[in-house]
């Protein structure tokens, strides 16, 4: 009947301090549940669109799923360098469209640089084929120029003309800046949702020039060469991280695999996107199963300090089952009301629990794409989210029944007159 | 006679689950309609048992209990309480209010429970509303008192919202198990004398509980349950 409904809600009302406790906790629950799933999507989504159309990923030797990260993703460092003459063999390889030279190791603020050139901004693709899109101004072309992401000219302000300075390292606090060496902000990527945005992109010979008086990581004391002097030094680069391939014939591609795998020069490792992403998603999936059991686990945990509570009060609450069944109020009534209340304060959790979320998501979103390059993209929620609450609130209301029953079996038992 | 008695029972036995003697055997009793009958007997005499049976909520062992020509046991259990919510106006020895509710909400609760009732209350040209408020201002409620949470009120107060309960929407049968026991001798006869007044207005039976004689006077039948009850009470005071 619809008045239990009401009477579910009052007395839930009545006693909301001691059930606000446990609401809390299983809010807390549901916003840990849809965000281990949310953050999960919005990894894969962020992962799987940041490359398209290149065949291999060229590296030193290390695991693939590594190369990628590093490489694609920004995330992590390159343990070891090929030398340019490698990329060289790649470049002028019979099967093989184009390779884009990427060098990386040093950042500005946090935001990775990527020394490159102007291959790149031709050849990369991502998401669904698309090429990168100048928002504002134009490509680097002298030496102490930058082309930035979308997401760093955001996040620091910065126009057309900005002076920026990079920082040895990948650091977002580093003490080493090539602080001598300004760049100037010439252009503006269009946003991507990809490691693009966050990257600040120069030339190769950038990356030589404000390395030229550097050695192991740290300035050679006592040895400084100015800026207006380094077009006077060679500054063709001598070493790259890696190099992405577009091959004339995509049928060639495990041939050409091959023969970069037993390069006799250099220990290489050539890498096929999609086959590391899936080892990525491999490795990664354990450890998404383990937090996605852990966290249903936490809303069991919600779960059943609701139903102890509800049941701890029925003890008292038996007088104004009595007073009920007075009224004409029939044993299922009682089961509804008691069933009711458990299900009603599950559905709020679950809807606070995805505003808490929708809260979370903006005020920290920003954060978490700068230090882990995943985009979350705020929403209210998506339908695989609307089924992990679809069973939040099923196994809700199956956790009430049990004082629903328990009330039903009391009420039964004490008639009008209950004992207590 | 003409008229069917509002309770009739003949030869009823009631026996609690486990126990061996029978609490109640009741050969005849009869109540007709508009009687506002005293019951009276020792702690454990079976008094509210005998209130149960007349609710539906206990069924006898043996024999036929009717009320207004319906016999109770011929009633499925959802139908016995249909049937309670609709004739039987109950007032217990106290905490009668739901403590999440107001007090008007309170009284409500009859109406909610049963259509009959409602409908009742709408033929006079009254929303349920208007006649919860005209039953507690005739018992004594008014003004800010209605808008109090029920835990607030004292006794006496919730006693009367209890009987505006079981008054509204005129069900055929009060039944008062113990109303006053929890007040003061003053407030006692109060509370009797309205209550009579309003039953009677609604041309409602009422059968009213207690062990102090002192309120039987306003009774025009007063009646020992150990007269109409053939079973030896094992109670405390037997
Ligand atoms: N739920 C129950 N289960 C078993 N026995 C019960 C139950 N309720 C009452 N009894 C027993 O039935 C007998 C009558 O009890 P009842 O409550 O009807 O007495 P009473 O006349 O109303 O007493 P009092 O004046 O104290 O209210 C007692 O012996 C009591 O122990
Ligand atoms: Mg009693």
């Amino acid at each position: 009947m619809s008045y239990a409904l009401t009477l579910a809600a009052r007395s839930a009302w009545n006693r909301r301090l001691t059930l606000g406790m446990t609401l809390i906790a299983f809010v807390l629950s549901v916003a840990l549940l849809v965000g281990i799933e949310r953050v999960r999507t919005d990894a894969r989504d962020t992962f799987s669109r940041s490359v398209s159309g290149t065949d291999l990923v060229v590296g030193a030797r290390a695991s693939a799923v590594q190369l990628m990260l590093y490489a694609v993703f920004r995330i992590g460092d390159a343990t070891n360098n090929m030398r340019w003459d490698s990329f060289r063999m790649l470049e002028n390889h019979p099967q093989v469209a184009w390779a884009v030279p990427l060098s990386l190791g040093d950042s500005h603020r946090g935001f990775p640089v990527l020394g490159t050139n102007a291959g790149y901004f031709e050849h990369f693709r991502y998401g669904e084929s698309r090429a990168l899109v100048l928002a504002a101004g134009r490509r680097n072309k002298a030496l102490f120029e930058a082309v930035i992401g979308a997401e760093v000219a955001e996040r620091l302000g910065y126009g057309e003309g900005a002076r920026i300075v990079l920082n040895h390292g990948a650091g977002e606090v580093s003490l080493a800046a090539h602080d001598d060496k300004p760049f100037a902000v010439v252009g503006i990527l269009e946003r991507t949702g990809t490691p693009v945005d966050r990257t600040v992109h120069v030339s190769l010979e950038a990356i030589e020039a404000i390395h030229l008086d550097w050695q192991g990581g740290a300035r050679i004391p006592g040895f400084s060469i100015p800026a207006e002097f380094v077009s006077k030094f060679n500054l063709a680069p001598k070493q790259v991280t890696a190099a992405l391939v577009g091959l004339k014939n995509r049928s060639a591609v495990f041939a050409v695999q091959r023969q970069v795998n037993g390069y006799p020069d250099e220990p290489l490792l050539a890498a096929l996107p999609g086959v590391a992403l899936d080892d990525l998603w491999q490795i990664v999936g354990v450890a998404e199963k383990t937090l996605l059991a852990i966290s249903a686990m936490v809303v069991a945990v919600g779960l059943t300090g609701l139903v102890a509570v509800i049941l701890a009060g029925l003890g008292e609450r038996r007088r104004e089952l009595a007073i009920l069944r007075a009224v004409g109020a029939r044993p299922r009534d009682i089961f509804a009301l008691l069933t009711l209340e458990g299900l009603f304060v599950t559905v709020l959790g679950a809807v606070l629990g995805l505003l808490m979320l929708a809260v979370a998501t903006v005020a920290l979103g920003p954060l978490v794409e700068l230090r882990y390059g995943v985009a979350i993209q705020p929403r209210v929620v998506s339908l695989e989210e609307l089924q992990w609450l679809g069973m939040v609130v099923g196994v809700g209301l199956a956790a009430s029944l049990v004082p629903g029953y328990r009330a039903y079996r009391l009420s039964l038992a004490d008639g009008l007159m209950p004992r207590t | 006679m003409g008229e069917l008695p509002v309770i009739r029972i003949r030869e009823l036995v009631f026996r609690w689950p486990g126990a061996t003697a029978a609490c109640l055997d009741i050969p005849a009793f009869e109540a007709p309609r508009g009687e506002h009958l005293f019951l009276y007997g020792p702690s454990g005499s079976g008094k509210s048992t005998l209130l149960g049976l007349l609710g539906g909520v206990l069924l006898p062992e043996h024999g036929a209990l009717a009320l207004l020509g319906t016999e109770l046991s011929g009633l499925a259990a959802p139908a016995r309480d249909r049937f309670r919510a609709d004739h039987v106006g109950y007032i217990f020895q106290q905490f009668n209010l739901i403590p999440y509710l107001g007090v008007v909400d309170n009284v409500l609760l009859a109406v909610r429970f049963s259509s009959r009732r409602r409908e009742r209350v709408m033929a006079r040209g009254a929303t349920p509303f208007d006649e919860a408020c005209r039953l507690l201002d005739r018992l004594g409620m008014t003004g800010d008192l209605l808008h109090r949470e029920a835990v607030r009120l004292s006794v006496g107060q919730q006693q009367r919202v209890a009987a505006a309960r079981a008054l509204i929407g005129g069900p055929e049968i009060i039944i008062a198990d113990e109303p006053t026991s929890a007040m003061d001798a003053g407030l006692q006869s109060v509370f009797v004398d309205l209550l009579l007044t309003e039953a009677a207005a609604a041309g409602a039976t009422v059968i009213f509980v207690s062990h102090d004689h002192r309120l039987a006077a306003g009774f025009p039948r007063q009646l020992a349950l150990a007269d109409i009850n053939r079973a030896i009470a094992v109670g405390e005071a037997a």
